[in-house]
């Protein structure tokens, strides 16, 4: 239980700093981020009003009042998800823009960070067991040059080949236009239409980390002496490659699981704005475009904050995977 | 992310991860022959050596841009828009630059990036790992609560919102962004084969000999672990050349500077996808990709120099 209750309390605290690295951020800049939003602004032909002015100064500080009645009032009106509202979207408040963008990007990251991590795992499960073979350097290599390729500037190549030279995918939008979203069969086979393009390129591109992984705790699991005394007792090379090698190699990849899932968030800023996604990626793309400082701010919280809650998740369900944990924190 | 092995721990023995021999260097060896000997290393492996060939390849492109590209990468005298041809190898931008030579030159500004920001992120990541991993209890539980929290907030979206802010726009503002967002990895791994070492006979005997913390860390532990250090200095060089392309493709770097991302931000603003100039998209983005993957390729020997199970058999 020791364990569980440490998690909470690293949760609650890094939670807590989180928001404050939020609310420090612009104000711990040189110069005055307000000034400079709004100059941008004004540089780009929007009406600065004095509401819009007061809405800025309140999240990027020059406001009324000291900084702890600013910071306590910025910490009541984000616990009530009220982050004012954003220029790109005049006519909504920002978390009615976030929540329309959220289940995208939760279906599509959430999608292909688990085909990622069991393509990932599996290739790297056959190349550590398979280690020095031609199979192995072809997995390895091929991880390699995968993860070096820039997301945005894969989908680009994407977008080029499937969307503008053979036109068999869309190449903008999470949907048709003129559809409006919905849960009936003809929308939903339009949407995932669309997202089989953004889909591969953050699948390809966030394959690598977990062959990688993988692969090294194989070949690690693999010099461990109940390996050798498996393959003493005579037991076929595939059962302990799978069952005994494999199982305790994974392991480490679960705790990276939660990690990555904030990598594929943030690697799919540039790929939903590349293809114009309408999910938060695409969002935060738009917001730095037309320097929508209080959008920027709102989803960078957001996404520290389903990043902290995944990981929490994925920290208590590993003490099910790995009975040491519970043991060592005991002892 | 870490690419590499780092997530790995090495083995809890420690022995393991020590680059050979005893812990402090001979009087005589200078740092020149260590590296020449770690290069030699380096060298026997494999993949490593395909990296260190392709780094090569960069840093000579980087060193002797004036002799290598045929034009100036800043002068528009060009007909916009043209395909590649006799003059303009790779073609030109919307604004008649001559793209051959902004690909030269642009190998400067990603290889000043990915090393000088991977410098420093690696000298934070080794100070907190070290000074975390040798004194337990406050000291620890306070740097591995900071080190936590730079690793589960997003990376890329925190230097999109640094950089939003950030007032001035150059080379060295991405340098210090990426720097400061790409350390975490590195100190946790560090912090644990630091910890490993803590214990050991050799650092005993320096504490109980009177010397200050600081040597202690830097002259007794560090130089047990110079392929960990080695390690996340190409992860985070791999995270800063990356980096660096994505937040010029935004928009958030210098537009003046001539580098592989403001060539591709300027592709994306004049639509040389519709317009077919796929070359101009296709030309940058392969050249980050193949720096980054000669760091990862590096690394690879790297890994194999810390974990001995990793090394390949023929060599």
């Amino acid at each position: 239980m020791r364990y569980v209750t440490r998690k909470v309390v690293l949760f609650v605290l890094t939670f807590w700093a989180a928001l404050t690295l939020n609310f420090a951020l612009p104000r711990l800049m040189p110069g005055s981020p307000l000034d400079a939003a709004l100059g941008n602004l004004q540089a780009n032909g929007v009406q600065v009003t004095n509401a819009m002015r007061d809405a800025m100064a309140a999240q990027l500080g020059g406001a009324e009042g000291n900084w702890l009645s600013q910071y306590f009032s910025y910490l009541g009106n984000t616990l009530r998800l009220n982050f004012g509202t954003s220029f790109s979207f005049p006519t909504q408040t920002v978390s009615h823009t976030i929540l329309q963008a959220l289940p995208w990007t939760v279906c599509l990251v959430g999608v292909t960070t688990i085909i990622a991590f069991v393509l990932g795992t599996l290739l790297g499960v056959y190349a550590g067991w398979r280690r020095g073979t031609a199979a192995d350097s072809t997995v390895t290599l091929g991880a390699t040059l995968f993860s070096a390729f820039p997301p945005f500037w894969f989908g680009m190549l994407l977008l080029y080949v499937f969307a503008f030279k053979f036109q068999i995918f869309a190449s903008q939008g999470g949907y048709s236009p003129g559809l409006t979203p919905n849960l009936s069969l003809s929308f939903l086979s339009d949407a995932v239409q669309h997202s089989i393009l953004p889909a591969v390129t953050l699948t390809v591109t966030s394959l690598s980390g977990w062959v990688f992984g993988m692969r090294n705790n194989m070949i690690n699991t693999l010099g461990e002496d109940y390996v050798t005394f498996a393959e003493a007792n005579g037991l076929r090379s595939r059962t302990i490659a799978l069952l005994y090698a494999a199982r305790n190699a994974m392991l480490p990849n679960i705790t990276a699981f939660g990690l990555s899932l904030g990598a594929v968030v943030g690697g799919s800023v540039l790929v939903e704005g590349i293809f114009g996604y309408p999910g938060l990626g695409n969002l935060l793309y738009i917001a730095v475009l037309n320097h929508d400082y209080p959008l920027m701010q709102a989803l960078f919280l957001v996404i520290t904050v389903s990043m902290l809650v995944t990981i929490f998740v994925v920290d208590l369900l590993y003490v099910r995977f790995d009975p040491r944990v519970r043991r060592e924190v005991i002892a | 992310m870490s690419i590499t092995a780092t997530a790995t721990p090495p083995p809890a023995d420690g022995t393991a991860a020590v680059t050979g021999g005893p812990s402090r260097l001979p009087d005589g060896l200078t740092p020149i022959l260590f590296l020449g000997r770690a290069l030699r290393t380096l060298w026997s492996n494999g993949k490593a050596r395909i990296g260190l060939v392709l780094l090569v390849f960069f840093v000579l492109l980087a060193v002797f841009a004036p002799l290598i590209a045929n034009h100036s990468p800043t002068s528009t005298d060009f007909v916009p828009y043209q395909n590649p041809n006799a003059e303009n190898w790779l073609g030109t931008t919307g604004a008649g630059n001559d793209v051959f030579s902004q690909m030269v030159y642009g190998a400067r500004v990603s290889l000043l990036v990915g090393l000088s920001a991977g410098i420093l992120a690696t000298l934070v990541a080794v100070t907190l790992g070290l000074i975390s991993g040798y004194r337990p209890g406050p000291t620890d539980e306070v740097i591995g609560f900071i080190t936590n929290l730079a690793l589960v907030i997003p990376g890329l979206p925190l230097m999109i919102i640094l950089a939003a802010y950030l007032p001035s726009r150059s080379v060295w503002t991405i340098v210090l962004v990426v720097a400061f967002t790409s350390w975490a990895t590195g100190a946790r791994v560090i912090r644990s084969q630091a910890v490993t070492l803590r214990t050991r006979d050799f650092v005993t005997s320096a504490a109980f000999s009177g010397e200050r913390m600081l040597r202690i860390v830097f002259r007794e532990i560090l130089p047990n672990m110079t392929s960990l250090v080695a390690a996340s200095f190409f992860s985070a060089a791999t995270a800063a050349v990356m980096a660096e392309a994505s937040l010029e493709f935004l928009g958030l770097g210098n537009p003046e500077t001539v580098s592989w991302g403001t060539i591709l931000h300027f592709a994306q603003q004049q639509n040389a996808l519709l317009t077919g100039q796929w070359v101009l998209v296709f030309a940058p983005g392969l050249a980050i990709a193949l720096l980054a993957v000669s760091f990862t390729l590096i690394n690879f020997g790297v890994d194999a120099l810390s974990n001995p199970r990793l090394r390949e058999k023929t060599s």
